[in-house]
């Protein structure tokens, strides 16, 4: 480790920690429809959708009702992808000349874009049109984003109403949060952006001459090998920094390229590099200055934002260490930090970001559900490799995916104050709303889901021979691989862990279930513990009160994230990277 | 403290309480009963899961025979245990129960026929609305309400409290109870319950737990429990494939094992004594809750109204102080004051009297010799007075007084008006003393705050609970008591009706009301209140529009019922919190026994160093029951309460419940493992 990655590090921390404040104040006036400076420039525009729409902004949503909107949304959103990508042969756009998207492959990441997951079993330069990419991933990445926050505000609205039976307009929320949010951000990232030159063109792909020519040798249909010499390159082209910014501050993380935010074109410099880190982590952090300010107790919002912070260090902390120290087994070779190289295990990293960047770019992209890479996890370290993996399996609410994490983060609010709250000898209360049967009911059914899905899933593939075909990797790093597709899709994160063919029907089939499980079974219990939270009373504070905010609170929150995941599965992930951990140690790689 | 007749403890007794609750340990492994505790359920089915293989294993000749039979039998202790833990609570029910039944026992009514016969007929067949004429020697057939005479009762078949009590016809205390005994005197009562639905009914299955139901937060509670047993089962059935791909099955011993000490049994086990020994708690003081939901909000209470007459302060005011008018000597005004209030029969009268005796050392006199005329207090002319051997002593309102003392054109002096105002702004009743119309001096009458309140209402701010006094008093009278008590607010010239639209207030703004009444007007108030405490004293009106009875009829005791309720839902908490921290230890013991055979590289994560694998298992499990019998006592006990505020109650218990509860298994099972290879059973 190096004193410049650990500045990297917690500059990068210091930043998340000053925008909090400005971007959640503002987002709390967005949906409390005060005034913003957009105001002028937007309002018409807002107004013009409702219009044309139909939309009557002043009316008010029941849970049942917002659940409802939000899943027709998600279906039409969902078809509607579906068919552009499966006609997109004889659409606009297409210089590549590109076939249309075989039927499997075409739902599949029609669900990983409605739901948030983008989880990417195609190479999209290869696959996808620029119209595709455009009209149909690009659009996916702002709405399934505008969806998650509205959820998210809908959760807030629920714990701050007294005796209401609504939560606010879907809609509203959704137009709101892609006009006054998603879209301005978008907008001013890109051309940061395309400063640091990553490219938006609509230009077919260019062929480059190799100054440095390439023999391979491969085998042929015959048995023999065959050397070929490679002098050209084609390097793919396209309107990719519109696509690339939503990308980070939609917490989508489907890449424009397959190598996604490896590629220099998607994340040339150091700079653009730390920018895209700040951009996962921007709306997910100031959401919970949003929670503060909407309930009217900031020190809430505070208590949450540190739980969050704290495992996020302690997480990037073993990921960078297990790094840095590099691979044991490469005895005799030097992995030392020095000016010369960057050190550590660099397989499957780039030289311009090193061992601290891509370690702090890995925890970031899993403690969020983004899933954008700027290396591969497969390569890491077996402890470096278990970091996004767990983060995941914490159900990506460590600042989390943009609406997505807080809602996931309030869930575990209430259990924790549930189970410690009666400790104070009243019915546990959450902001003044008691927690009674019904909302702990749904609260664990969200929770439940995560496990099930993964478990289930994963033990099943680990048995059968249909899942046992597509581990590349023997031993427990196989069943790293097999974990990590199921985390990854039921956290509808989307990266994916490398080294598993997931290209199959039983992975195709199971993916996509876990994605919509993960997404829409986690949703509807957290809309409804908003309705139920809105019907309540709400009690005034007193002393007596269980206290949700300060270090005790937060101390209290971490304990019970980590206890009840960490009791899921921590049998499992000890015959994965923790037993790999200790068999390299041993002098065993797989 | 009185309470109701308890069975005496004695070894014997209490021997015999502990053999029916072995007995009723087995009887409660019946999986009808055993389905209503998902967590327990489960360690019942895996104990017949690990029974089934073990037969297996015997019949085969199979290895494993005594670590299986060990885990298997420990398993069966482990729901055994919590068994025991809830017919434990259940026990004391029981008991009192049964003596509340020989109470009960047949007697014989006189009935008045319609013709105002009288015809013997068997308590039990008496009807709501039947009359009954009880004398004295006899008990009271039924509950109802006294129509006719006055009588003394011993009531302390309900109440444990031997000194009899007076019923009479009319007023607040008119209610008997059947199984009380008229002590003298004949009275005749009007039964109001049929039978089966009697006060002493009702009391009978509250203690004996048969109407118990779950209480909300206890609801809630199992469904997080049975959450979380479903996560573990999970854990621990996708473990066996992922161990099959790393070549290390398991056995059904160890993974039945690591299930049963992963889901919640602590808490599990005795989540259902905790919320009978609550209850028992409330009844050990008298107080007879209609449900367990009572008992649970009055853990929630914000507010508590309390009469202030009888609650806060003694019944009546009393005078404190003679304070003479300018050239009066204050024996003088003593001796009128005295002389005044010797007929006067009111609480207030009679204190001036003891003052007057007190102070100044004047006696009573017999003033029947001398010719003397009483004036009684009237409405009219709100004074009483004495006249005689000339003289015309009159005290009263200061109003009246000066009228009084006016129509000779004698008027009040500056100073006595002045010390007049004072009494009254602190809260006090001042009476003018005049003597032939010539005004001698005020009397201070003032309400008398019984010794230990404030410390109690400090007691009740330090839980974030707020004290409200009611009382019939002007604003400035009221707010002068209410600040040398140390309530925190007041309702001052409170009708019924105000106290009703004060607690909906309360209420609306999202707090939880508690009071306590007795009267018939109260009756409203008792039922809108989210904890009505009603007084055994009080109408039967009363007592049903409450969701609790006092048998001690003590205003007070609405505090204490407040602290059983938050010792009932912090007891809950700390288990539960206890029990999920258990975990983490009794993972660090089993995963590496699990897999240490296949891969010796996981020893490292064995950081007890236990010795072998199955007594590492072994020990787990057997800690994992032990504890459930260890922690007995204190579920049924009760975590303590301590007045301080949430904060200050939560660091202390996350300390002791859930960094205790991740250290102490580590001690446990470390202890056990050691034990067990000293035995040589693993």
């Amino acid at each position: 480790m190096s004193a410049n990655g650990w500045f990297q590090i917690l500059l990068f921390l210091a930043v998340i920690f000053a925008i909090t404040k400005p971007l959640g104040a503002y987002i709390a006036r967005v949906f409390n429809r005060e005034k913003t400076f957009l105001d002028p420039l937007l309002r018409p525009v807002e107004k013009l959708i409702y219009r044309s729409t139909g939309v009557d902004e002043k009316s008010e949503m029941r849970w049942t009702e917002y659940a409802i909107a939000m899943l027709m949304f998600s279906v039409v959103s969902l078809v509607l992808l579906y068919f552009i990508e499966r006609t997109q042969q004889w659409l606009l756009f297409n210089p590549q000349k590109l076939a249309n998207v075989g039927p499997d492959i075409a739902f599949n990441t029609a669900v990983s874009f409605t739901t948030n997951t983008n989880w990417q079993a195609y190479t999209p330069e290869t696959t996808m049109s620029y119209l595709t990419q455009m009209a149909g991933l690009a659009y996916h990445n702002f709405t399934s984003a505008a969806v998650g926050i509205a959820l998210a505000i809908a959760l807030i609205r629920g714990i701050t109403r007294r005796e209401m039976k609504t939560i606010g307009n879907f809609w509203v929320d959704m137009t709101r949060a892609l006009l006054w949010i998603l879209l301005p951000l978008a907008l001013v990232g890109s051309l940061l952006l395309v400063s640091q030159g990553a490219i938006q063109n609509l230009k077919p792909y260019v062929t480059a001459q190799l100054m440095d020519p390439q023999r391979i040798t491969t085998t042929g249909p015959d048995g023999k090998a065959v050397t070929q010499t490679v002098t050209q390159q084609t390097i793919p082209q396209g309107p990719l920094a519109s696509q690339e910014v939503i990308k980070e501050l939609g917490t989508n993380g489907g890449g424009f390229f397959n190598a996604n935010s490896a590629h220099p074109y998607e994340n040339p410099t150091p700079f653009s590099n730390f920018f895209e880190m700040l951009l996962i982590f921007a709306i997910p952090s100031a959401l919970t200055y949003t929670l503060g300010r909407m309930t009217g107790s900031q020190r809430h919002g505070w208590a949450v934002w540190s739980a969050m912070a704290i495992i996020f260090l302690g997480a990037v902390t073993v990921a960078y260490w297990a790094e840095a120290r590099g691979n044991p087994q490469f005895a005799g070779v030097d992995q030392a930090h020095s000016t010369l190289q960057p050190g550590g295990n660099m397989e499957g990293k780039e030289v311009r970001f090193g061992v601290a960047d891509s370690a702090l770019f890995a925890t970031v992209t899993t403690d969020t559900s983004c899933g954008a890479v700027n290396s591969m996890h497969d390569s890491f370290t077996p402890l470096g490799g278990m970091i996004p993996l767990t983060n995941i399996m914490l159900g990506e609410i460590i600042f989390g995916g943009v609406g997505s994490g807080l809602y996931g983060m309030v869930v575990f609010v209430i259990i924790a104050v549930f189970i410690a709250g009666l400790m104070v000898g009243r019915t546990p209360e959450y902001l003044g709303k008691k927690i009674e049967a019904y909302d702990v009911k749904m609260a664990m059914l969200s929770i439940l889901v995560t496990s099930l899905v993964v478990l289930i899933f994963a033990a099943i593939a680990v048995i059968e021979p249909f899942g046992t075909a597509s581990i590349s990797n023997p031993g427990p790093h196989g069943l790293s691989q097999v974990l990590y597709a199921y985390a990854s899709t039921v956290g509808n994160n989307g990266s994916a862990f490398m080294g598993l063919n997931a290209n199959t029907l039983w992975y195709n089939t199971s993916t996509a279930a876990a994605m919509l499980l993960g997404r829409f079974f986690m949703v509807i219990p957290v809309l409804a513990i908003a309705g139920s939270l809105a019907r309540k009373k709400t009690a005034p504070p007193s002393v007596g009160t269980f206290p949700v905010t300060g270090p005790l609170f937060t101390v209290l929150l971490i304990s019970t994230i980590l206890i009840v995941v960490a009791l899921t599965f921590f049998p499992a992930l000890s015959l994965g990277p923790i037993l790999e951990h200790l068999l390299m140690a041993a002098g065993k790689a797989f | 403290m009185t309470g109701i007749p308890k069975p005496k403890v004695n070894p014997l007794a209490e021997k015999k309480m502990v053999m029916r609750a072995v007995g009723d340990s087995f009887r409660k492994l019946h999986p009808r009963t055993m389905v209503k505790n998902p967590v327990m359920f489960v360690v019942e089915v895996g104990a017949v899961i690990t029974t089934i293989q073990l037969l297996w294993n015997a019949l085969h000749h199979d290895s494993l025979i005594g670590f299986g039979l060990q885990i298997t039998l420990w398993l069966w202790f482990t729901v055994l245990f919590a068994n025991f833990a809830e017919a434990m609570a259940e026990g004391r029910g029981k008991a009192q129960a049964d003596t509340l039944r020989k109470a009960r026992a047949e007697t014989q009514a006189h009935r008045l026929t319609q013709e105002g016969c009288i015809e013997t007929v068997p308590g039990s067949k008496l009807r709501s609305g039947d009359v009954v004429m009880v004398s004295a020697g006899e008990f009271v057939p039924g509950d109802g309400e006294v129509i006719e005479g006055i009588a003394s009762v011993d009531e302390s078949a309900i109440t444990g409290e031997s000194a009899p009590v007076i019923r009479e016809c009319g007023g607040d205390r008119s209610a008997v109870t059947g199984g009380t005994r008229v002590l003298s005197d004949e009275i005749k009562v009007q039964i109001t319950a049929n039978p089966g639905e009697t006060f002493l009914d009702r009391m009978i299955s509250l203690v004996e737990g048969a109407s118990r139901q779950k209480t909300p937060n206890e609801i809630a509670l199992n469904i997080l429990l049975a959450g979380l047993t479903i996560i573990f089962l999970l854990a621990v059935a996708t473990l066996q494939p992922f161990a099959i791909y790393s070549q290390a099955p398991q056995n059904i011993f160890v993974l039945v094992s690591l299930l049963v000490c992963l889901i919640p049994t602590t808490i599990g086990g005795l989540l259902s004594a905790i919320g009978i020994a609550g209850m028992d708690r409330l009844i050990q003081r008298n107080v007879i809750a209609m449900s367990g939901r009572a008992v649970e909000a009055s853990g929630d209470v914000d507010i508590l109204l309390l009469d202030k007459t009888g609650t806060i302060t003694l019944g009546n005011r009393a005078a404190t102080q003679f304070l003479a008018a300018p050239g009066v000597a204050e024996t003088d005004l003593a001796n009128a004051a005295q002389l005044s209030s010797l007929a006067d029969e009111t609480p207030e009268g009679r204190s001036i009297v003891v003052l007057a005796k007190e102070k100044y050392g004047l006696r009573g006199r017999d003033l029947s010799a001398h010719g003397t005329i009483f004036i009684p207090f009237s409405a009219q002319t709100r004074m009483s007075g004495v006249d005689l051997d000339g003289r015309e002593i009159r005290k009263g309102a200061p109003e009246a007084i000066a009228r009084y003392a006016a129509e000779h054109g004698n008027r009040v002096p500056a100073e006595v008006q002045k010390q007049v105002e004072e009494i009254s702004n602190s809260g006090g009743t001042p009476l003018l003393v005049a003597e032939n119309r010539q005004v001698l001096g005020v009397i201070a009458l003032t309400d008398v705050v019984k010794g230990g309140m404030r410390e109690r209402f400090d007691h009740l701010r330090a839980m974030g609970i707020r004290t409200m006094m009611i009382t019939g008093d002007n604003p400035l009278t009221a707010a002068a008591i209410a600040r040398h008590a140390g309530v925190d607010d007041f309702l001052a010239q409170a009708r019924p009706e105000d106290k009703m639209a004060l607690i909906r207030r309360e209420q609306a703004s999202g707090r939880l009301v508690a009071m306590t009444g007795d009267g018939t007007n109260d009756a409203p108030a008792l039922a809108q209140a989210d904890v009505g405490v009603a007084m055994n004293t009080g109408t039967q009106a009363a007592k049903e529009a409450g969701n609790m009875v006092d048998l001690d009829s003590n205003p007070t005791k609405l505090i204490e019922i407040v602290e059983i309720g938050k010792q009932l839902l912090i007891t809950r908490g700390a288990l539960t919190t206890f029990s999920v921290a258990n975990d983490v230890a009794k993972y660090f013991a089993i995963i590496p026994a699990m897999f240490a055979g296949a891969f010796p590289q996981l020893g490292v994560l064995n950081v007890m160093h236990l010795a072998t694998p199955q007594s590492a298992i072994l020990s787990a499990v057997i800690f994992n029951a032990l504890i459930i019998v260890a922690l007995i006592p204190l579920a049924l006990r009760g975590v303590r309460y301590r007045p301080v505020g949430a904060a200050a109650l939560l660091r202390r218990n996350l300390l002791i419940y859930g960094l205790g509860g991740i250290v102490a298994p580590f001690l446990g099972i470390k202890l056990l493992d050691i034990a067990i290879r000293f035995l040589h059973l693993a």
